[in-house]
């Protein structure tokens, strides 16, 4: 084993051991509440990135899942008169498997079309679902929002805490999922997709069911997530889960840090989340933190858009390659 | 049966400032495959210029346009050969996420001077209505309409008498032959994207009058007008037309669904080709 395979090796021990005793170390509030939104940013770029990533299909529309998976966790537990408390945890993989349904004929549909309109079609699903939140007033409340049971019994420091185990295990299982397709003949087949579709299909891929089975998977963790983040807030209204930022800010992490890679929708929302919850936290009000936004964005479409991960990668590569031959 | 006419009329009349701004999207997305996600924001960014010439010179929003068609013109140019041209692989992907950054800069910038409060454009055409086989059409829409028409038969004849429109349209069906007959492409696209803000601009007088906005409106009106240039067909400014005006009759949802029962029988749109596509 080389040493930089050592030195990755112990830095991913490192990494994995401070997330799980983040909130002992860091327990005030102000810094869990960031580590939560962070966390649940990883969770989301990496299972986006399945789609948007492996696949080569650019979906502007997750957040409707992330939605879905709220309003699904919300009614659930008011329905059920579930008890505030770690009880409604137990009902978000229901969340994740409704958003699964819905990401299946969502993706039935828009699949029909590709790059471009497939971008603009998942925009549009976007937006039908938050019309359906809206407009649905008997069953989500409408405009006025949906409350989640709110569990009182978790006060001052420790409130933050489950929230941020359950985002952790959230984005872990993403992680996990990213990491096994990665190395499947599955994941082949989508990365066969994403470089060449009609030529995959021609070599045997079953080019539809993959791209649907893609879309799929990338969608479940989204929804789980999204039902855990309505429950932390513990209110919710249609346009702030069914948020076009929420969609693109995904895609952000996931560029900047290095598109189809396991590491860069990690390192993309490390990056970026903390920042934006700065800027939003200092300009809010004043939506100045829209166009730092647009200007690391474009920033990083126009000078990086490969991501950091793969540029550093090459540049690592040209260096050992230097040592080589001397 | 009043009912019908009355909802087909205002029906026509809102659909001509959709087509309106649609056919700058349409038009952008033929020349240069690029999905111009910032269109809506584009058409609130020069609802908010009139708003802000008609306030302070008085002027009617009607003839800021004089004023700010150029202005967005200008812009249009400045930001393809700032954002889009550097583009070397993967264009039609990357701009959408380039130009939806945009939108949000754009949302950000307007938010910061204007506040998010909403605002509608003031005129005395925007209230008063005339009586028509006994039922109200108030003038904006005729004006709205009438302005439509002007620009879409304006930029008709610019594309198919002129010899601008000429290179554009062969640059439309195939970008390389153009080049090889002597196109000058990379102009052509920077006059293209400058038209199709311009006719945002348009479209934002009309929607600033018909409707309140604040900077956020420009999601609303983006999925439509996507949805819309989907219907019609990518690049096609026909379809895009015929789209515009046969959908905002009906509320957003069935519109949705209608575009949902498009896709499932026809993905390529009412009037697109079916393309062999990689992205």
């Amino acid at each position: 084993m080389s040493r930089l395979r050592v030195l990755k090796r112990v830095g991913l021990l490192a990494a994995i051991v401070i997330a799980l005793i983040l909130p002992l170390i860091a327990p005030d509030p102000s810094t869990t509440n960031l580590a939560v939104f962070t966390v649940m940013y990883i969770g989301l770029a990496t299972s986006w990135n399945i789609m948007g990533g492996y696949t080569g299909y650019i979906s502007l529309g997750h957040a409707a899942f992330f939605g879905f998976g709220a309003y699904s966790l919300g009614l659930l537990s008011n329905h059920l008169n579930v008890a505030p408390g770690y009880a409604p945890f137990l009902l978000v993989p229901v969340a994740g498997v409704i958003s699964g349904l819905v990401a299946v004929l969502i993706g039935w549909i828009a699949l029909r079309t590709r790059a471009a309109t497939f971008v603009i079609v998942t925009i549009a699903f976007m937006f039908m679902g938050q019309l359906l939140a809206e407009n649905l007033v008997k069953l989500t409340g409408g405009g006025a929002g949906l409350g989640f049971p709110y569990p009182q019994q978790w006060g001052g420091d420790f409130y933050n805490t489950p929230f941020y185990y359950a985002m952790l295990a959230l984005a872990f299982l993403a992680l996990a999922t990213s990491w096994t397709i990665r190395r499947s003949k599955f994941g082949l087949g989508l990365l066969a997709i994403r470089d060449d579709e009609d030529k995959a299909l021609a070599v045997g891929v079953p080019t539809r069911r993959f791209k649907l089975a893609a879309f799929t998977i990338s969608a479940i963790p989204v929804g789980m997530i999204g039902a855990v983040y309505g429950y932390y807030v513990t209110y919710v209204y249609p346009q702030f889960v069914f948020d076009p930022l929420i969609g693109i800010s995904m895609v952000l992490m996931v560029f900047l840090g290095g598109l189809g890679t396991l590491a860069g929708p990690v390192l993309g929302a490390l990056l970026l989340e903390p920042a934006q919850l700065q800027f939003a936290y200092r300009f809010g009000a004043s939506r100045l933190y829209l166009v730092f936004y647009a200007a690391v964005f474009l920033l990083v479409m126009l000078f990086l858009p490969r991501g950091v991960v793969p540029s550093v990668q090459e540049l690592l590569q040209r260096r050992r390659q230097e040592l080589a031959s001397p | 049966m009043r009912i019908v006419l009355e909802a087909a009329v205002l029906g026509v009349l809102t659909g001509g400032v959709y087509a309106l701004m649609a056919s700058g999207l349409t038009l952008i997305f033929g020349v240069m495959r690029i999905i111009n996600v910032g269109q809506g924001a584009l058409v609130i960014l020069g609802a908010y210029l009139s708003f802000a010439l008609s306030r302070s010179i008085h002027l009617d929003p009607f003839l800021t346009l004089i004023v700010t068609m150029p202005v967005m013109f200008l812009l249009g140019i400045g930001l393809q050969f700032v954002f889009i041209r550097p583009l070397k692989t993967d264009r039609e992907a990357l701009s959408v996420l380039i130009t939806y950054a945009i939108a949000l800069g754009i949302e950000g910038v307007l938010g910061f001077f204007f506040t998010t409060n909403y605002i509608e454009l003031r005129a005395w055409y925007e209230t008063a209505s005339f009586a028509i086989f006994g039922f109200h059409v108030t003038w904006v829409y005729v004006f709205g309409f009438l302005l439509c028409l002007a620009i879409l038969g304006a930029l008709f004849v610019l594309l198919y008498r002129t010899s601008f429109g000429a290179a554009l349209r062969a640059t439309m069906l195939n970008r390389t032959a153009a080049q090889l007959v002597g196109v000058d492409v990379d102009r052509v696209s920077a006059l293209a994207f400058g038209i199709g803000v311009a006719t945002a601009a348009a479209g934002g007088v009309v929607f600033g009058v018909t409707n309140a906005f604040n900077p956020g409106s420009h999601y609303d009106l983006i999925s439509r007008l996507l949805s819309i240039i989907v219907l019609g067909g990518l690049g096609s400014l026909r379809g895009a037309i015929i789209a515009a005006v046969i959908s905002p009759v009906w509320a957003s949802f069935v519109f949705f669904i209608i575009l949902v029962l498009v896709l499932i029988v026809r993905p390529q749109g009412l009037y697109g080709v079916r393309v062999r596509e990689r992205i």
